[in-house]
């Protein structure tokens, strides 16, 4: 189809920033592909490295790898059902690092931007719920920065963070074989339908909670269990389960079917899922993990995951397939139909 | 997800609530597998009768909705085609009714819309676009907010959706607005448009599937003499996976007997005469005329318009706007190539556009069809309905030519 | 727009009903439902006005008419009859 007549065009880079490519999804990646990564840095082919747009970076250091990872936080609203902002700021860098196989974690930086005016009270909690997430994942905050900006120019506070930790083996969230079984560690959509929900005023609130946890002990436990069986690991925050399957086989030459019944989801998620239109599948986690495990070490990780707290709802959900490459195909028990990772503007800022 | 044994009231769910449980019966596998068989044979069974693969329509974004999330299209038979037809309020408001409410909101005029409304493009802006330029548009969930809003200043509710809604509006308005409260109607009524499909040159839809809700309000009796008229099979249908199974096993059955009749089944909510006292209230405030839909032309009694009693509710007698006027020339290269009114005739499919998944996406939408939840395109997109992924070979070859 | 949720009266004070759908609670008005309501009836929800109120039974008679789909079924069609069986099996119907 040729656009060269056309006086709109449809697709591509725009003179503006667009929301969408915050989001997650295709835009986000193509903007740091064509943006972010046009003079990146090289590393070794056992390191992990810009380009590999993972969940984070790794570098050989001695026997094993330095692993680091940095995230921006603007979750609105900063205080949500079941967690805020300082707790999710330690978990998202604690699970980031967690799942490139870093669960020996050396220390966090933590940076806080306030808007002039913001509540000293809500800053003390924050601070508070940070620094019992911080002892909870065993991650100590090293070292950190404060700034304040003017009224108007910053929306109540952003926290950035970083975290840097030690693996034996990196393990990325790609690299997939035909037959490897997908678990997720427990209930899914939790934490985006918390946040919607409270947006949307359901009156759930009691009822339904973030899932924002450290999910270090947990990632320990399945990869002493499994060893090398598992293949890759991912947390399903922005784009949620889809758009992390969906990552998962990116440009590979696999698809992945996944069975609806076997998909743990809670009883107010679905009600809230049921009553805003919303897929669970395609909103934000805080505190889960996809596996993609080899057959034969399966059981074993399903068992240490069950074990663990935040575990007890994990659960195998599908597998990969030679059939359909690239696309997840989800049955229904009625039918099939795709998992189209969300694309475009995200209800705003839920991670 | 299993909801355990049938009939028990599945864990976590508040007590009490046995309604719950009997709706995830709804959603039964062993039963949708029944039911799936039972598609099988009758699907047989008409193509034995009439030589030729089956198609019929439905005209009801939720129902679109609730195929496309179970992935119900991937369990039919080959031979079996369900399209969806002109059920998309929002897709077949057209671009005249759209200009009025932009332009009243570029008069300073507060405009209060359902959010689907908020994207669709007129021939100028949309809603959404003005908004962004700081016109006075209020997005709402209910005609409940847009009255709330009237209590301090003049508001026009843009009052979009089918006969279901459109009630909706006018018990709000017999029950003593604020005085700013005013409507601005493009709430459309579905029979009439069936009748259009049923008329249409080369029409290969053997039946309908009609929507619910709507005939929650007007009764099955309603489209008795478009049965007899039309020698065509209306079976009205419920949104559980089940429901929407049960009810094209009982059209296809109706197709292979040849026969042509109303057929409810969705009697927990739908008897033949319908909700009288909703009707009485609809009719009290509404009238129907003939109007364009956005890409099906002229309907015959299509849209609703308030009658001359509320003429000081009437946002388009209040304030009056040319929308030829309002026309900003010729439509963009683009819309000129969007086939959204074949679309929601059933002519063609999203995968028959030029524009769809390319130029055209739910994040940048050309045509209505991809603004609306409700939209095929949308649907289509959102839900990978363009793919076809049930597993069996084709029992006949495909006469659209579209096999995944 | 909540695509018609069926849900259980909790309270009812003139036009206005407190209702629960799947443990949310929301105000329905009740201006347009052709039966009288009351507390413990089901009703179906579109854009905040009940537009039907839902006999408890009335779920009972939509299972069994799909009973009845599969049994106009060939009589001799083995399939239909081990489904039913399975059916009959589960205890559904009970």
């Amino acid at each position: 189809m040729s656009l060269d007549v056309c006086p709109l065009p449809a697709r591509g880079p725009s003179d503006r920033i667009r929301l969408r490519e915050g989001a997650g999804g295709q835009a986000m990646r193509e903007l740091i592909q064509d943006l972010f990564l046009a003079r990146a840095v090289h590393v070794r082919p056992d390191e992990v490295g810009p380009r590999d747009m993972d969940d984070g970076a790794a570098i050989r250091l001695g026997d094993g790898f330095l692993v680091m990872t940095t995230d921006a936080h603007v979750i609105q609203p900063a205080i949500f059902p079941g967690g805020d902002i300082g707790r999710l700021s330690i978990c998202g860098t604690v699970n980031d690092l967690a799942v490139m196989g870093a669960t020996d974690i050396l220390g966090l930086t933590v940076a806080v931007v306030l808007e002039e005016g913001f509540s000293r009270a809500d800053l003390e909690r924050i601070w508070s719920s940070l620094q019992d997430a911080a002892e909870e994942a065993g991650a100590p905050v090293l070292t950190g920065d404060t700034k304040v900006m003017r009224r108007g120019e910053l929306d109540g506070i952003v926290i950035t963070t970083s975290g840097v930790g030690l693996a034996r083996r990196v393990v990325r969230s790609r690299g997939l074989h035909a037959g490897d079984q997908l678990i997720v560690s427990g209930t899914v959509g939790d934490h985006g339908l918390a946040v919607l929900a409270a947006r949307a005023g359901l009156g759930l609130e009691g009822a339904l909670l973030s899932d924002v946890a450290p999910v270090r002990a947990l990632v320990a436990a399945a990869l002493e269990a499994g060893g090398e069986g598992i293949v890759a690991m991912k947390d399903p925050t922005r784009g949620g389960l889809a758009g992390a399957l969906s990552e998962m086989i990116g440009g590979s030459n696999l698809g992945v079917l996944l069975d609806e019944a076997s998909v743990p989801l809670s009883e107010p998620v679905r009600a809230a899922a049921e009553l805003l239109g919303i897929d669970p599948l395609i909103v934000a986690n805080e505190g889960k993990v996809v596996f993609a495990v080899r057959p034969e070490a399966t059981a074993a990780v399903l068992a240490a995951l069950r074990a663990q707290p935040l575990g007890t709802r994990a659960a195998v959900i599908g597998t990969a397939t030679v059939e359909r490459p690239g696309w997840v195909v989800l049955d229904t028990g009625f039918g099939r139909r795709l998992v189209v990772e969300p694309e475009g503007e995200p209800l705003p800022r839920i991670c | 997800m299993n909801a355990g044994p049938p009939g028990a009231v599945p864990p976590g769910l508040p007590p009490g609530l046995p309604a719950a449980a009997a709706r995830l019966q709804f959603r039964d596998p062993a039963r949708a597998r029944a039911l799936g068989e039972a598609l099988h044979r009758a699907v047989d069974r008409a193509v034995d009768r009439t030589g030729q693969p089956v198609t019929v329509m439905h005209v009801c974004g939720s129902h679109e909705q609730a195929i496309a999330r179970y992935g119900l299209r991937a369990s039919f038979p080959q031979a079996l085609e369900v399209i969806m037809g002109p059920g998309c309020p929002v897709c077949v408001t057209d671009v005249p009714e759209v200009d009025e409410a932009v332009a009243m909101a570029r008069q300073g005029l507060t405009v209060a819309t359902y959010g689907d409304m908020l994207r669709v493009p007129g021939s100028g802006p949309s809603l959404g676009d003005v908004r962004g330029e700081g016109a006075p548009v209020e997005v709402v969930y209910s005609v409940a907010d847009a009255l709330a809003l009237a209590r301090h200043q003049e508001v026009v509710f843009f009052a979009s959706g089918f006969e279901t809604t459109a009630v909706a509006t006018a018990a709000a308005l017999l029950d003593d607005p604020p005085p700013g409260f005013q409507v601005l109607s493009a709430h459309k009524y579905i029979p009439p448009v069936m009748e259009i499909i049923a008329e249409m040159p080369g029409r290969r839809v053997q039946g309908f599937l009609a929507a619910g809700h709507a005939a929650t309000i007007t009764g099955s009796g309603v489209f008795e003499a478009f049965c007899a008229r039309h020698r065509l099979p209306v079976v009205v249908a419920g949104f559980e996976p089940l429901d929407i199974l049960a009810a094209l096993v009982a059209l296809v059955e109706q197709v292979a007997r040849g026969s042509a009749e109303v057929d409810n089944r969705f009697p927990r909510c739908v008897s033949r005469q319908g909700n009288l006292r909703a009707q009485e209230i609809l009719w009290r405030v509404f009238r129907p005329v003939g109007g364009r839909w956005r890409g099906i032309a002229h309907v015959p009694n299509g849209n609703l318009r308030l009658r001359d009693a509320f003429a000081h509710r009437d946002a388009r007698r209040q304030h009056p706007v040319d929308p030829a006027s309002l026309c900003q020339g010729a439509p963009s290269a683009l819309a000129a190539r969007c086939v959204c009114g074949n679309i929601m005739a059933g002519i063609a499919a999203p995968t028959d556009c030029p524009l769809f998944g390319g130029a055209c996406t739910p994040d940048e939408p050309v045509g209505a069809c991809m603004v609306s939840m409700e939209g095929t395109c949308r649907i289509w997109q959102q839900y990978g309905g363009q793919v076809r992924l049930g597993r069996e070979p084709p029992l006949l070859p495909d006469p659209t030519g579209r096999t995944a | 727009m909540c695509l018609g949720v069926p849900g259980r009266v909790l309270s009812v004070d003139g036009m206005v009903a407190v209702v629960d759908f799947w443990g949310v609670r929301r105000e329905v008005r009740l201006d347009v439902v052709d039966a009288p309501v009351a507390v413990g009836d089901y009703v179906l929800n579109h854009v905040g006005y009940a537009i039907r109120r839902i006999p408890a039974e009335e779920a009972q008679a939509t299972l069994a008419l799909y009973d009845e789909l599969l049994a106009m079924q060939d009589a001799e069609d083995l399939m239909a009859a081990d489904l039913r069986g399975e059916l009959a099996a589960t205890g559904a119907g009970s």
